[in-house]
């Protein structure tokens, strides 16, 4: 079935999952085109010459690159079904903060524990995305107003941001034996995480996580 | 009802400007209050603890950090000479070059910091950044990134305009020449003359002052680095 929608995406990556959740709470139709790495298709080099990066969002031919410019730009033409960004300029601020604050900081972080050079610098990462996520446990208190999300009652910008990384967070868990959402640290956090991965617009979408730990064996350091 | 806007920023930093341009092209009032960087404010640190830097805007009592999330916050609450096209495609294309060029200023200053081998790799790579933006980014069709007004990748790219060519002056380097990137000198030219930019720039001699004592203290930094 040809769709004016296509993504060129990989089902382990968060960024690409972003989109795929955004796409899912507009209920949008759309053609998913797994890349197979380390190839990168010619649509992909054509769609995305600069970056050669996934996600890449073709809409009417058109490609859109950038995780959340696509995400704000699926929440801009299909502006009829759930808002994605908040309808507050200031409340907007915020979550673009704060996923930026992810971007830059926290998901960095987050990947550079798999290759550190021994068990301390894996324990001082560590210890930075405890940290990072007490920050966004705070955040999640005023943001959410006493709802079950970043956004309210429905699933915000700020929720798809923080949300696509879950997966590799358990990873992290998994294969370090730690729990950097748990109930001491990030009580609300630790519910949101099942809040969210059980929504309609993510559960099929988010990769599991023991499929994800053999993925991880796989990749270089 | 008062709009009560604060900027806190440092005159010198591409990051600050961007967002002084951005309110003064919307003709906004604010106050300005410049942050020592050795010396901040407990202001500066209450506003913005998770960063601790420049550019802060503070609206009603409510911080913003980051100077692109400031701009379309600007942007967004002060709707007058709109930053970011109304067609969502259009948009979404400004902001991908707002994100590129942002993401690039850092290295691309790195530069002014070091001398030898890697200020000569730190040279290449802005060679490289200016080639991208000056062939992809559509300044061969449009006055300016996106449009034919200026608009929020116009202003993230602004500081090449007058900050990178005082640098480039005190190093003794020209990176934006009329036969290199022609596209780039005439959007440069293009962005100066908007009245707003005009005359919220810092005079040039000012720049290359602050800019020679700044290039003493990273030799002297690079010299101990090498030498203890």
């Amino acid at each position: 079935m040809k769709s004016d929608v296509k993504l060129l995406g990989a089902w382990p990556s968060p960024y690409v999952l972003r989109v795929r959740i955004a796409l899912n709470m507009k209920s949008v139709d759309y053609e998913f085109h797994e890349e197979r790495f380390p190839d990168k298709s010619p649509l992909l080099l054509k769609s995305n010459p600069i970056h050669k990066k996934i996600p890449v969002l073709i809409h009417k031919d058109k490609p859109l690159s950038e995780s959340l410019i696509i995400v704000q730009y699926v929440d801009d033409v299909w502006s009829s079904a759930s808002p994605i960004l908040p309808s507050d300029p200031y409340d907007r601020a915020m979550a673009r903060f704060w996923a930026d604050y992810i971007d830059q900081t926290l998901y960095p972080t987050m990947k550079s524990i798999r290759g550190a050079a021994d068990q301390e610098g894996k324990n001082r990462l560590i210890e930075e995305v405890r940290e990072g996520l007490a920050l966004l446990e705070d955040v999640f208190k005023s943001s959410s107003k006493g709802k079950g999300f970043y956004g309210g009652d429905q699933i915000g910008l700020l929720d798809i941001a923080l949300g696509c990384f879950l997966g590799w967070l358990r990873v992290v868990e998994t294969v370090n034996g730690v729990k950097l959402l748990n109930q001491t640290n990030t009580p609300e956090l630790l519910k949101w995480a099942d809040r969210f991965c059980a929504h309609a617009a993510v559960k099929d979408v988010m990769p599991e996580t023991g499929r994800l730990v053999e993925f991880s064996k796989t990749l270089p350091k | 009802m008062m709009e009560d806007v604060k900027v806190f920023g440092l005159w010198a930093s591409p990051f600050t400007q961007r967002v002084v341009w951005a309110l003064k092209l919307k003709g906004v009032n604010y106050e300005y209050i410049g942050e020592d960087l050795f010396n901040k404010s407990n202001l500066l640190l209450q506003y913005n603890p998770v960063y601790k830097k420049v550019p802060v805007l503070v609206h009603d009592g409510k911080p913003i950090a980051e100077s692109m999330v400031i701009l379309q916050y600007i942007d967004e609450t002060w709707p007058q000479t709109p930053l970011l096209p109304q067609d969502a495609y259009q948009r979404a294309n400004v902001l991908f070059w707002s994100k590129f060029i942002d993401e690039k200023t850092v290295d691309m200053m790195k530069f002014f910091r070091y001398d030898g081998e890697e200020q000569e790799k730190a040279m290449k790579e802005n060679w490289e950044s200016l080639r991208v933006m000056e062939k992809e980014s559509g300044l061969s069709e449009k006055k300016f990134i996106g449009g034919n007004r200026i608009g929020l990748a116009d202003l993230a790219l602004g500081w090449v305009a007058h900050t990178l060519e005082a640098m480039g002056d005190v190093i003794g380097v020209k990176f934006i020449t009329p036969d290199a990137f022609p596209h780039l000198h005439s959007w440069m030219g293009n962005f100066l003359e908007i009245p707003a930019i005009k005359n919220n720039l810092p005079p040039h001699e000012h720049a290359v002052e602050y800019f020679t004592e700044k290039r003493k203290m990273f030799l002297a930094m690079n010299y101990h680095h090498h030498h203890h």
